[in-house]
């Protein structure tokens, strides 16, 4: 076979070309650093691969590449512990394993989730390196295959997993997402540039907002609260000793599991243009419709780290192929790739067309150093695993501050503005109230991640279409209806169908009780409310810019039917109806501290950081916290807040980032790290 | 590694060269950076074109600056880049040690009196004018029909175009084509040049522009495959500014020349001053690095002669073949000339093409 007699060679010299001493050696060097990048919340490979780009200068090609395809294949390995362990999505590749690593946690099996997770991830990597080499050569008339209608409609059934993702009451799920899909069309639209819910007044929302700031203000912000509030330890059952055995036993139970949601990885991350942000919910909403006995979904089911994570490291493999082939990067850590690899040597790689015949050999030694990379990042993991997994015994009180800490430095580095910090707590208050509300917060995040692919592709879509139908109406029709797009529709039909049909029996935020109807009311008003107005805002755009109007009327509207719905059900159903569920009243025993008290704390650390700058507030924040909420000494609390301001001024310098100054430092100029 | 030090050394040289023949060393005055970060604003994300040139630089102006100070590039990305201008602008000049990297995108709204701009290039002091180019493809059945039958065969085409927004640089080939008479439908919300690409590769869209180092790397595979056949480029400028034939690509007519030979189109009258304004300001001085407000003579002196002995360095056409393409990387008297060219079109041209995106595309910059 000619594939063959092409790639056996090149494959054989890349081989060799990796097993060098100094190659292995940037490689462990790329992995140790990617893993600890991985491990703080927010932080991910883009922030890891600008750290490395100013050493990729004129750099022996081989080596650079060792050094960076070793940070990146590793990220989504190490991002798992924040996930499982603390409830906060370590970045936006691992989102969903907090719906049932964290429940394992809290049940004192962290160390079984963890171990779980890394096997599914070194074998999602490994598969996606695996596939990478045979499907690479034959990869690019499949990746043309995916015209702008295969894109929207694998963006609509990336959005057909809110349906098992909506909670009890499925009509909050999809008012969740739509809320979602309108906060992410805040801003400048794509095709006319039109203002939506926004103004230039406020600069900061002329550009939405990022990922970060919402995934860690939706899921990790509530978590922290809630966790703070009770006062105790994350787990308060011992660490079950020797529990990674079991986790790599039950990965092993769930083989196909694995298999089934690599492939979902790798092919996602080759679709250029959808970002690997939603990869983990697809794969999430699959393992949940494959399983026969769904009652443990969101308490802690095993499958639930086991699907996610085959599928995000998995996705790296596959996002790898646009990049190579087309020199179009499939996620924002791929485009930094590129840049790098472009200042190598003399520069005589290049990725995009040319790449896999003018340098296959490099192709293949970047698979092969990806599959490395796995299996040396989930070794050290693992080893690591049982260890790190002691956190979760500690008094939460004092882990928060720290969190919190590293929280508020990965929101500020989206845009570096204090108005991160604002747009931090003021959509974690949203998050708050979701998930006292029992309102779903994944259906609200894959709303938001999918609103820009869906409205441009929407848009794109109709735009080409109608080009297209005037030229003849065969055209037109060829054009929309391939073959990719009839299957993918059936799929996300029968996607929808039985997602809804299970819904019912799926918590992925666990069980919540029902309580009065007056709090649940309120949110629900405040959630129309918002809807109303972004339908008017958008309403109002003149007809010039219309592509920008359609997508957020279209929402909306869906929304408000489904807000109208939900008033009527208020009105007919008794208090115990899960529509009314609030876990302020079913949580009220365990709660130490009331929320306003709690979130004021947080508040108050952004009110100083607004007088003092971030470092002045946080040695404020982190010496009172301490002494006063934590209850310790005066010394202990010193020797904190000295430790903490001391570990994130290193971070920050070895990431090269400032810090948000205050007014302070508008009248007084101060060094680095108070500047 | 030793390619390295090869290079480090032959760069010493190039800099005591370049130091010793430029007054300000001469004269005893430079700037000292010794131990200090220069912090260099790039008012994009990490993953575009802007970064690409920033990052080729920084390493080589670490070593190029007196006193080898560390070059680190922040990315302040958003509104289109005008949020990172808008901050440079509120800088002042204090030790040198802050610059800005200024791109085409940051010239356009500028010139189109965008309500978000609130920065002011002639406060600033330009150190480096770095030029590229741009070449229109089409594929081969369109660019066949064009062989035979000249412009008229294909102006009954529906043209399909990935477009980043009008009011940025694709403004330069879109105002081109309608001169041409053709019938080109932009599809806005395209994120890079890169996705537009793709766009044309997977036969959706039937018309694009890449800049020249991108049509380099990405297209020139498409044209020995035959799937793309390149028609025009907008050309370069020579020292008097006129139009001339694109280094990069002699055997490639330019657009002046196409324009001349279509029966549609004008190389005078206030369409073409218009295309020709914009043109000029987006593209021979398509990235401009800019120290602040206020700066003396003497930190002006510094960067250009840093930036010069980067640009003079042996191995430069080699090293910046990828990144940079065969461009001119203009410093001092010709810098400042790119900067005057790139920031002040005549007002009929500004009027016209204002007037042109409300009436063709609905765009109102207010």
């Amino acid at each position: 076979m000619d594939l063959f007699a092409t790639a056996m060679p090149a494959l054989g010299e890349a081989f060799g070309m990796i097993l060098q001493p100094a190659v292995l050696g940037y490689l462990v060097l790329g992995v140790v650093m990617g893993l600890c990048i991985g491990v703080f919340p927010g932080l991910g490979g883009i922030a890891g691969l600008s750290l490395l780009l100013p050493f990729m200068f004129g750099m022996e090609p081989l080596y650079g590449l060792a050094l960076m395809v070793g940070m990146v294949a590793v990220v989504p390995t190490s991002d798992t512990f924040a996930s499982v362990l603390m409830g906060i999505p370590g970045s936006s590749a691992s989102q969903a394993t907090v719906l049932d690593g964290f429940p394992l946690a809290k049940k004192g099996q962290a160390a079984r989730a963890l171990s779980a997770a890394f096997s599914s991830s070194l074998f999602g990597g490994l598969l996606g390196a695996a596939f990478l080499t045979f499907f690479i050569l034959a990869a690019r008339p499949i990746v043309l295959a995916f015209q702008t209608p295969e894109l929207l409609m694998v963006t609509i059934f990336g959005l057909s997993m809110v349906g098992i993702l909506a909670g009890r009451v499925a009509v909050k799920g999809l008012v969740a997402a739509c809320l979602g899909l309108l906060v992410g069309t805040i801003g400048e639209g794509a095709a006319s540039g039109e203002l939506r819910m926004s103004s230039y007044d406020m600069p900061y929302l002329v550009d939405g907002f990022a990922l970060v700031i919402v995934g860690l203000a939706i899921f990790a912000v509530p978590e922290i609260i809630a966790l703070l509030r009770q006062d105790k330890a994350i787990s308060d059952r011992q660490v079950l000793g020797g529990g990674w055995l079991t986790g790599v036993r039950d990965w092993w139970a769930n083989i196909w599991l694995s298999i089934r949601c690599s492939l979902i990885g790798v092919a996602v991350g080759v679709i250029p243009g959808l970002g690997g942000s939603v990869v983990d919910w697809i794969a999430y909403g699959h393992a949940v419709q494959t399983s026969k006995d769904k009652s443990q979904y969101g308490h802690g089911d095993i499958r639930g780290v086991i699907g996610p994570e085959s599928s995000n490291n998995a996705k790296e493999g596959g996002g790898l192929v646009p990049t190579l082939l087309f020199g179009i990067p499939g996620s924002g850590s791929m485009a930094i790739f590129i840049s790098g690899i472009a200042l190598l040597g003399t520069g005589q790689i290049e990725v995009g067309p040319s790449m896999i015949n003018n340098n296959l050999n490099f192709t293949y030694a970047i698979v092969w150093l990806l599959a490395l990379a796995n299996v040396v990042g989930t070794l050290i993991c693992i080893a690591a695993a049982g260890g790190i997994a002691r956190l979760t015994n500690i008094r939460f009180a004092l882990l928060a501050p720290f969190l919190f800490m590293i929280i508020a430095f990965a929101a500020f580095q989206s845009r570096q503005e204090i108005w991160d910090l604002v747009a931090l707590l003021g959509i974690g208050l949203l998050g708050i109230l979701m998930r006292r509300f029992d309102w779903s917060r994944p259906a609200f995040l894959i709303g938001f991640v999918l609103a820009a692919p869906a409205e441009r592709y929407t848009n794109q879509a109709y735009q080409i279409a109608a080009s297209r139908f005037r030229r003849s109406m065969e055209e037109g029709f060829d054009y929309l209806l391939s073959p990719i797009v009839i299957v993918l529709i059936i799929v996300t039909v029968i996607s929808v169908i039985a997602g809804l049909r299970q819904a019912k029996n799926i918590q992925a935020e666990g069980a919540v009780n029902s309580g009065g109807k007056r709090a649940p009311f309120l949110f629900l008003v405040a959630v129309t409310a918002y809807i109303a107005i972004a339908y008017y805002d958008a309403a109002t755009i003149p007809d010039y810019a219309r592509t920008d109007r359609v997508f957020p009327v279209f929402v909306a509207t869906v929304g408000l039917i489904g807000c109208a719905v939900l008033f009527i059900q208020t009105r007919l159903k008794p208090e115990t109806d899960p529509l009314f569920a609030d876990r302020e009243v079913m949580d009220q025993r365990d709660n130490a501290y009331g929320l306003w008290q709690t979130l004021g704390w947080f508040a108050g650390l952004l009110a100083l950081t607004a007088l003092f700058g971030f470092i002045l507030a946080l040695a404020i924040f982190l010496l009172m916290f301490i002494r006063f909420r934590a209850g310790k000494s005066w010394a202990f609390a010193i020797l904190y807040t000295a430790a903490g301001i001391a570990f994130i001024c290193t971070m920050a310098a070895l990431l090269n980032r400032d810090f948000p100054p205050g007014l302070l430092q508008s009248y007084l100029d101060l060094p680095w790290p108070l500047s | 590694m030793t390619n390295i030090f090869k290079r480090s050394a032959a760069l010493l040289m190039t800099v005591s060269a370049a130091g010793l023949a430029a007054p300000a060393f001469a004269d005893g005055h430079a700037l000292d950076l010794s131990g200090q970060t220069v912090e260099w604003i790039i008012p994009f994300s990490e993953t575009g074109g802007s970064a690409r040139w920033a990052n080729f630089y920084a390493p080589l102006l670490s070593e190029a600056l007196p006193g080898n100070p560390t070059v680190v590039v922040n990315f302040m990305p958003g509104a289109g880049s005008t949020r990172g201008a808008n901050h440079f602008q509120e800088l002042e000049y204090e030790d040198g040690t802050v610059i800005f990297g200024s791109s085409g995108s940051t010239q356009f709204p500028y010139l189109l009196n965008d309500p978000r701009v609130r920065y002011e290039y002639g406060d600033w002091n330009v150190v480096l004018a770095s030029g590229t180019g741009g070449v229109v493809y089409l594929p081969a059945d369109l660019a066949g029909a064009l062989e035979e039958g000249g412009i008229d065969a294909i102006a009954g085409e529906n043209f399909i175009y990935g477009s980043q927004g009008a009011t940025r640089l694709d403004l330069v080939p879109l105002l081109a084509w309608e001169m041409l008479g053709l019938n080109v439908e932009p599809v806005f919300g395209i994120e890079g040049r890169g996705d537009g690409r793709l766009m044309f590769e997977r036969g959706e869209a039937n018309i694009d522009y890449q800049t020249s180092s991108s049509y380099l790397s990405g297209v020139t595979p498409l044209v020995e495959a035959g799937t793309a056949v390149p028609w025009f480029n907008f050309g370069a400028l020579d020292a008097d500014g006129n139009i001339v034939r694109d280094p990069t690509f002699p055997d490639m007519p330019t657009f002046a020349e196409v324009c001349e030979a279509a029966p549609a189109c004008e190389t005078s009258g206030p369409a073409w001053d218009a295309w020709f304004a914009f043109f000029s300001a987006g593209f021979p001085a398509q990235k401009m690095v800019f120290l602040p407000a206020g700066a003396p003579q003497v930190a002006i002196d510094t960067y250009t002669a840093a930036f010069q002995a980067i640009t003079e360095r042996a191995d430069f056409a080699e090293i910046s073949e990828n990144t940079l393409g065969a461009y001119p990387q203009m410093t001092g008297a010709a810098a400042e000339a790119a900067l005057e060219r790139a920031t002040s079109v005549p007002e009929e041209a500004q009027a016209y093409v204002i007037d042109w995106l409300a009436e063709r595309y609905g765009v109102v910059l207010e």
